[in-house]
């Protein structure tokens, strides 16, 4: 770890006139990321800007357009167990306790979320070749070991995950990102928030430099009647997706008015694709329709040596989650079994 | 041999030093201080095999806080010969030597020690170190090269831990003859690695005159304080090694481990106390459980009776080491077979020495021999538990000897019972709950007892309370409860009139840590030293009062409430203060070696042993497994401490099922190294893992492994989970997966 300044910011304001006088200043959160990567030399800020006292982020309110808003600053666990996220948007919850541990849910915070790194065994080694880290070195893990690596929109240059829980609910929910920068404030909708790897791994989304998260807009729609959040990965807690599914759905009787399905631990970003959602419109919630919806979601994928099985357990997992959301109070309650 | 009353053995008794633990009281080796105390960072090689061409020190020794850079270049030098460097646990071979030359033999092989005023300075400084390295061609997968696997040298290590027995009757005849056979070539688990809570770390106070106290983390105070006499050429007397609190080491400790070295070197040189504290990425750069591939093959009669067994295990090593375990012998210890071919080699590679981790060489030759025991089972359309009752020993068939004690068909059967064992319906994929297939499997297990030599000593002190003392660390085992109940036991006192005080170089002799042996050695010789301070003392109450004790015997005396008096008539009596006074002491002390008797013990097979009882739920599609039942039935004589010792079995079961589904070290070998050296992607279990976990003790009364007749308790936990669990498995699925870790979409 380098040496390096801090100071703290009190308001958005101050934040990004800080980001803005300094390129290699970064944001300080619940530094449950960034601390961890500074410790590995990966990341070498000069200057910290502490953000978790900003004013205006804090706060978990109902938003003039009928949903609610999330400040960037309130933390996952907070989030998580907030009687309105959990009554409107419980898939949301869910998606988030499935994520991390207890302790680190209470100090990360919904922006940093957004904004972690992936999880790739070669980025975290300063020694090994990665294009994420170093643009223009290769990628380690393509011929590596990639068990835990994407099998949806890779490139040659890095078949990175970005590994967050939360953000595939997010992405299920279509929610809207706003940011200020610069140039004052805008939103972005959550499929343009995270990018494909293509030729510029190094980038993780579409913030701008200098640009901050000042927080989450959830709509209106929470599918809080239908939801499910399904986490398969290689222990039971505290360990990142290989394969997770949010699923939303709208339903009439058996009949899918609305239904919306994300992919994480598949991609350089959640997975969604809104053929499958629209193919499911009007059909019947069965697992004959979810697997043809699966087929649509899956299709195109490609998986690498260690990873391949990737595939079918996305498949299996999108028509299992569908299932279980059409009995989210048995099948969503804490300790349940997938196979509920 | 002689039986002592056991009054305080036998509770219950919760940790005497869990508070501590619990509220953050305890210090740990890296947690000592000294006013002026110096800051060491370890720097590692990136390169796994090569020579160092450069190292650029000098810019860096500007840099603010930094004292000295020490590397091969400016190292003091040190001792000469390869035995210098070997600890008690050292494997046959040239033991690593930290900064000895350029050269590098693997990756992550500690280069340079920045020492600085402070923690921080000394690891940004480490960080920022540049290097030159020559590289050279490397392999560190030992699966490549197994034309290279040969037979390991002999040495220290292989008395104690022997290599397979010869060949016996003719094992290819007899299996080809045999009517049912079973044979598998893939048995395979990769690196493991110990990730033990508390970080290796290593306080050296610079005591001045020459004298060092060091504060380690390790299994064995002793071992640490020979190896840096040894090392650093100082004499035994100068040099006192602490290991007050150990945060679990299973086996990671049982070498001294280079931030030992490394410490007590920046000490030395610079006249300062200095502390050296590895990062969690660093203990992947020292000892690990050798990745092993295993071939089996078993051949019955038709009524199940075995008549021919070959289990060959080959297993990675380093250049340097020929590290081994006992991987391979336990099968014709457990199974009378005719016919055996055991054979047990090594391949070595560009990788540190292995070193013993968490049940070595029993958790992994017990795998295909119990996975193969259920394959069969199946081909006999016999019950597993029945295929085993079968072949049940009677004696050890290895060596042709008695077995000291031996209760395991108890655990078979109080096991079975009490798991409902025969509810099951043997038939693949018949039992389910909902869309989950629900799983039955079993396996047995055994851990060789050994009793070591060791010292103890017993005291009573000036205020009339007694204290007793060895250099033997408790890593997290419950060593000081169990001590402290054998030490009243043996003085015929109360708990609260003893203390026991361990963990010092300078206290009596006990061996490294390990093994599940420390209650029957370090035991032992407590029970020695207690016994050899009653005699004193009644020697000297019969100074003081010669006719009244006159005829006493040591075993007619008790000590009650200050006093020695005749047990039978309690009061003819004398004070400990009188005691005190007549001997013209301040305390009375009594020292005494264990040495067990090698003709006497050589003469039977002396092991614990268990049997593992799991359910497993796996989900039919999705392939997620949980090992929803879990039920080990242990036999291991006299259980010092039900609370403790249920521990100790608990916890072995939870490693069982991390060995079985979860932890692994991942290494790239296109680029020499491990690449999870972390906490969250090396996995081991949490609590959402582990699910109704079930102990049971079966009586078992031995008279021969130690005066105790106590078997240890913590490998036996281990062994035969995995194969249980592999064979649960396959009872839910149909599939017979024959690696470890079994990951879940192996089941898809
Ligand atoms: C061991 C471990 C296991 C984990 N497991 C999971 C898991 O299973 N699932 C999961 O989803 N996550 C997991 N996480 C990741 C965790 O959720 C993230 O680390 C956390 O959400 C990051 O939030 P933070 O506030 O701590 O961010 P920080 O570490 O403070 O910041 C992360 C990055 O975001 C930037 N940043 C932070 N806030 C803002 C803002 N408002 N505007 C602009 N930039 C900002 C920072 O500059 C930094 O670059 C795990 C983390 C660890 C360490
Ligand atoms: S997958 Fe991406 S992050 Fe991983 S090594 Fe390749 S480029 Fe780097």
């Amino acid at each position: 770890m380098n040496n390096f300044t801090y100071t703290k910011a009190q308001s958005t304001e101050e934040a990004v006139a800080g980001l803005a006088k300094n390129s290699q200043a970064e944001l300080l959160a619940g530094g449950t990321n960034l601390i961890d990567l500074m410790k590995y030399n990966l990341q070498h800020a000069e200057h910290l800007i502490d953000i978790n006292h900003v004013q205006g982020c804090q706060t978990i309110e109902e938003n003039s357009a009928g949903g609610i808003r999330l400040g960037a600053l309130v933390t996952n666990a907070d989030t998580a167990y907030h009687p309105l996220i959990g009554q409107r948007y419980p898939l949301l919850s869910k998606a988030i306790l499935a994520g991390a541990s207890a302790q680190i849910r209470n100090m990360a915070t919904n922006g940093g979320n957004l904004l972690q790194r992936t999880r790739c065994y070669y980025f975290y080694d300063a020694h090994a070749p990665c294009n994420k880290r170093e643009p223009g070195t290769g990628c380690s893990a393509l011929e590596g070991y990639n068990r835990i690596m994407a099998i949806l929109g890779t490139s040659p240059q890095c078949i990175a995950v970005f590994p967050s829980d939360m953000c595939v609910a997010l992405a299920a929910l279509e929610a809207v990102v706003r940011v200020k920068g610069p140039a004052g404030e805008r939103v972005i909708n959550f499929e343009d928030f995270h990018r494909l790897p293509a030729d510029t791994p190094h980038l993780d989304n579409s913030l701008q430099a200098g640009e901050m998260i000042t927080g989450i807009d959830l709509p209106e729609e929470g599918f809080e009647q239908n939801y499910s959040y399904l986490k398969l990965r290689d222990r039971n807690s505290y360990s990142f997706a290989l394969v997770s599914v949010a699923t939303g759905l709208k339903l009439s009787g058996d009949r899918i008015d609305l239904a919306r399905i994300a992919l994480g631990g598949v991609a350089h970003k959640p997975w969604r694709v809104k053929e499958a959602e629209e193919f499911l419109k009007g059909k019947t919630a069965s697992p004959e329709n979810f697997t043809k919806a699966a087929d649509l979601i899956l299709e195109g994928a490609v998986g690498f040596t260690h990873n391949a099985f990737k595939i079918e357990l996305a498949k299996r997992a999108i028509v299992r989650n569908g299932i279980m959301a059409l009995n989210p109070s048995e099948t969503q309650r804490p300790g349940a079994q997938p196979s509920l | 041999m002689e039986t002592i009353n056991q009054k305080q053995q036998g509770k219950a008794l919760s940790r005497l030093e869990g508070a501590l633990k619990v509220t953050g009281a305890a210090q740990y080796a890296g947690e000592y201080s000294a006013p002026d105390l110096l800051y060491g960072h370890v720097v590692n090689s990136t390169i796994p095999k090569g020579k160092i061409q450069k190292i650029y020190t000098e810019e860096i020794l500007k840099l603010p806080g930094i004292i000295e850079i020490f590397t091969h270049e400016n190292r003091p030098s040190l001792a000469w010969f390869n035995f210098q460097y070997s600890d008690m646990d050292a494997p046959p071979g040239s033991p690593f030597r930290p900064l000895h030359d350029a050269e590098i033999k693997y990756y992550g092989q500690p280069v340079a020690l920045v020492v600085a005023e402070s923690f921080e300075e000394a690891r940004f400084a480490a960080s920022v170190l540049k290097i030159d390295y020559e590289k050279e061609a490397f392999t560190t997968n030992f699966t490549n090269q197994l034309d290279d696997a040969r037979a390991p040298k002999r040495g220290f290590a292989t008395l104690l831990k022997p290599l397979p027995p010869k060949p016996k009757g003719d094992f290819d005849k007899a299996f080809d003859e045999s009517p049912v056979q079973v044979s598998a070539d893939d048995y395979y688990h990769g690196t493991e690695h110990h990730n033990p809570m508390e970080m290796h770390a290593t306080t050296t106070m610079f005591e001045g005159e020459g004298k060092l106290t060091i504060y380690d983390k390790t299994q064995g105070t002793v071992n640490s304080q020979l190896y840096v006499a040894n090392v650093f050429g100082l004499s035994f007397k100068d040099v006192r090694v602490i290991a007050p609190y150990v945060g679990g080491a299973f086996g990671s400790g049982l070498q001294p481990q280079y931030q030992l070295f490394m410490s007590v070197m920046a000490a030395l040189e610079l006249k300062r106390s200095v502390r050296v504290t590895l990062t969690r990425a660093q203990m992947y750069t020292f000892g690990h459980r050798p990745p092993t591939l295993q071939q089996i093959k078993v051949a019955a009669e038709m009524d199940g009776k075995i008549t021919a067994l070959h289990h060959k295990a080959t297993a990675e090593t380093s250049r340097f080491e020929d590290y081994t375990e006992v991987v391979v012998n336990w099968g014709n210890i457990l199974y009378p077979v005719e016919n055996t071919k055991l054979d047990y080699e090594l391949v070595p590679v560009d990788v540190y020495s292995p070193l013993d981790m968490r049940a070595p060489g029993g958790s992994t030759g017990l795998h295909p021999l119990e996975c193969a025991l259920d394959e069969l089972a199946y081909e006999l359309k016999m019950d597993p538990l029945d295929l085993r009752l079968k072949n049940y020993a009677e004696q050890d068939d290895s060596e042709n000897r008695p077995f000291s004690s031996k209760e395991l068909k108890e655990c078979y059967l109080q096991g079975a019972e009490k798991f409902g064992w025969y509810n099951r319906s043997p038939q693949p994929r018949s039992m389910r709950r909902g869309n989950r297939l629900v799983g039955y499997g079993m396996a047995t297990g055994i851990w060789e007892s050994m009793t070591l030599p060791a010292k103890a000593e017993a005291t009573l002190t000036k205020e009339g309370k007694f204290r007793v003392r060895s250099a033997v660390t408790d890593i997290g085992t419950g060593t000081l409860t169990v001590m402290t109940q054998i030490a009243a036991d043996a003085l015929g006192v109360g708990l609260d009139e003893v203390e026991f005080e361990y963990g010092d170089s300078k206290m009596p002799f006990a061996p490294i840590q390990g093994g599940s042996y420390t209650v029957s050695t370090v035991g032992s010789a407590v029970v020695a030293a207690c016994q050899a301070l009653r005699k004193r003392l009644l020697k000297i109450a019969q100074k003081a009062n010669g006719s009244l004790f006159e005829t006493a015997s040591e075993s007619k005396v008790s000590l009650t409430n200050g006093h020695l008096s005749l047990s039978e008539k309690p009061d003819v009596a004398v004070s400990f203060q009188e005691l005190l006074t007549v001997s013209g002491k301040r305390m009375i002390k009594a020292s005494k070696t264990n040495i067990p008797n090698p003709l006497t013990l050589k003469k039977y097979t002396r092991a614990a042993h268990s049997a593992a009882f799991v359910e497993v739920e796996v989900d039919e599609e999705l392939g997620v497994i949980n090992v929803t039942r879990a039920l080990t039935a242990v036999a291991a004589g006299t259980i010092v401490n039900p609370k403790t010792a249920r521990s100790q079995i608990v916890g072995g079961m939870v490693w069982g099922i991390s060995k079985a589904l979860r932890e692994e070290t991942i290494t790239d070998h296109r680029l020499g190294r491990y690449m999870n050296p972390n906490l969250a992607e090396y996995h081991i279990p949490v609590h959402a893992d582990i699910h109704d976990l079930d102990v049971i003790f079966v009586e078992e009364k031995d008279d021969i492994v130690n005066p105790l007749g106590s078997k240890g308790l913590g490998e036996i936990g281990i062994v035969a989970l995995p194969p249980a669990i592999a064979n649960a498995v396959f009872h839910a699925t149909g599939k017979r997966i024959h690696q470890l870790p079994i990951h879940f979409d192996m089941l898809l």
